[in-house]
């Protein structure tokens, strides 16, 4: 009699109709590194191409997040770009991914070629100000460090030995894209990164350069042989009780099929 | 029989559906304070509402005993570069509202108006990638980094002058047309007509539309997050970059853990308390000028 009564019945029946439909496949969730991330969505590809009934979602944000979200077990695989406290070690299952190098980044046109491990360090400290201090132009140094929790700070600061608030950066970037945005707008900012994001932008024609540490070139030669001497590896995290399809997927993701595209990120493979 | 009609009468069932509606409504604003309370809690318990403006910086860490928590400086720089917005924005836009009711023919305010709507519709992002590439490497040059105060005050100009000029403009449209009549019988000029009889008649509504764009000014995050440089200080001048509470929360919740993770939720809740504060005023505001204008 009421055309609302019809509605509600006409609404239940799509609703049971969308939930009929859903069982047909599976999902398996990733979320953490935005540096893992673009890899693992790859990955993800291949592998739904290969296997129709499983769906994988890959999320960003952050490598305490996935870790975070796979000790939940709000997702099935977190990824890390930085070794698990022990706090969260704990009940954690941790697989190589692959491994990565950070590296400080110029812009194309900024004539200095190599800084020494002083000089970045009073760069960052504020001690050093101005390029002409370590033979460049007569410009303002721009030091731009990265955000509270981001693997890179985290790995900048294990390097150098310093405290988040002695750091006196110009600018704080969250995002690697932020991050080169600054760089490639700015002639006279310098930028820690990590090699594999900064080597694809440079090859895609980004006017940035990478500087080599301690005298070590920054690539991902030199990241595959351990040489680099800012490095970090990448870590897919996982519970003891991991589902089927999760298992199935990480075990794709570790295997040699996906080796390509790890590397087509500059990345190194774990062997 | 007349009982039996009001059972199912649709006026009945609209009234009740429209209540349920706006008790909805009006219960989320709620459920959001009181979520935020909750996530709070533990942090606000740990150090106190004190250490929020005593601690001696910006420097979080998982636990409370660890860790700095003053917001100070995330609190100067959402001020100044909302401030800085204003400022901007508000003469403009103002100026637009005029332009719109009273220069225009009708025709083009029309288009300008849609114009308005359309620019107050733009994704935040979006000028948030233009500051980014475009206006911060343009300030670079002139004052480095670029990143600063002024390209967050531009950017977020851009976003409220749609919003603040659209409400002046409704509120000229509601200025009685008696009085506008009046104004011509006096035979004063379009300019001095619209200058000082229209603009002080619809003060209320135009305030109204500023204090609105402040509070979207300090809610905005992408935007500001990508061209204000994000350095937790207080500026000493325009060209100094700060980071915003919404910039910080953005920043950091992704990373943030224990009471960290709360003081976060903290700060959000410090920011809607101020947006709600602000609609307070703007609403009070109206209240006054409503009961000026029936008694004047």
């Amino acid at each position: 009699m009421l055309p609302i009564w019809r509605l509600l019945l006409v609404l239940s029946a799509v609703v049971l109709a969308a939930c009929g439909n859903g069982q047909t496949t599976t999902t398996v969730t990733l979320t953490g590194s935005s540096t893992i991330g673009p890899v693992m969505t790859e990955v993800a590809r291949r592998y739904e191409a290969a296997n129709p009934t499983i769906r994988v979602d890959v999320q960003t944000g952050g490598s305490s997040r996935g870790i975070q979200d796979a000790r939940t077990g709000l997702a099935d695989i977190g990824m890390s770009s930085r070794a698990l406290k022990p706090a969260e070690a704990e009940g954690a299952n941790q697989h190589i991914l692959a491994r990565d190098g950070v590296a400080f980044l110029l812009h194309a046109s900024n004539p200095v070629d190599s800084l020494s491990d002083d000089q970045l360090r009073d760069i960052y400290l504020g001690r050093i100000s101005n390029w002409q201090q370590v033979g460049g132009k007569d410009a303002p140094i721009t030091a731009i460090s990265r955000a509270n929790g981001r693997s890179e700070l985290n790995i900048f600061q294990d390097y150098f030995d310093v405290a988040e608030r002695q750091i006196k950066p110009d600018l704080i970037a969250g995002e690697n894209q932020q991050g080169i945005k600054l760089v490639a707008g700015n002639p006279d900012a310098i930028i820690y990164m990590s090699i594999g994001t900064a080597e694809t932008d440079q090859q895609a024609g980004v006017p940035i350069k990478l500087l080599p540490l301690a005298g070590v070139p920054a690539s991902s030669q030199t990241v595959a042989d351990g040489s680099f001497p800012m490095s970090r590896v990448l870590i897919l995290v996982t519970r003891d009780d991991l589902a089927p399809a999760a298992k199935q997927v990480l075990d794709y993701a570790l295997s040699p099929a996906v080796h390509d595209l790890i590397e087509a990120q500059a990345f190194v493979p774990a062997r | 029989m007349p009982a039996s009609a009001s059972r199912l009468d649709p006026d009945r069932l609209l009234t009740g559906g429209l209540r349920l509606c706006a008790a909805f409504s009006a219960a989320l604003l709620i459920l959001v304070v009181i979520f935020l309370l909750l996530q709070a809690g533990p942090v606000l318990d740990a150090i106190g509402p004190w250490r929020l403006f005593a601690d001696d910086g910006w420097f979080p860490a998982d636990t409370a005993a660890a860790g700095q928590f003053s917001i100070v400086a995330l609190l100067a720089g959402s001020g100044a570069v909302a401030f800085g917005a204003t400022v901007l924005a508000a003469p403009l836009a103002i100026a637009s509202a005029v332009f719109c009711r009273f220069v225009a023919p009708p025709r083009i305010g029309q288009l300008f108006r849609r114009m308005l709507e359309v620019l107050a519709g733009v994704p935040s992002v979006v000028f948030g990638f233009w500051g980014l590439v475009v206006l911060v490497p343009l300030i670079n040059r002139w004052q480095p980094p670029g990143a600063s105060v002024l390209a967050g005050a531009l950017v977020l100009g851009l976003m409220i002058l749609p919003t603040i000029a659209l409400l002046a403009d409704s509120a000229l449209r509601s200025v009685p047309r008696a009085t506008l009549s009046a104004a011509a019988a006096l035979g004063l000029s379009r300019w001095r007509t619209a200058l000082q009889v229209a603009l002080p008649a619809a003060r209320g509504g135009v305030v109204t539309g500023i204090i609105l764009g402040v509070a979207r000014a300090i809610g905005e995050t992408m935007a500001v997050l990508m061209v204000c440089g994000n350095v937790v200080q207080v500026p000493a001048s325009v060209f100094e970059p700060v980071r915003t509470l919404t910039a910080n929360i953005a920043l950091e919740m992704a990373y943030a853990y224990g009471d960290h993770r709360s003081a976060l939720f903290l700060t959000g809740l410090v920011l809607t308390l101020l947006v709600i504060a602000l609609v307070l005023v703007a609403e009070l505001g109206r209240g006054a000028n409503a009961r000026r204008t029936a008694h004047g």
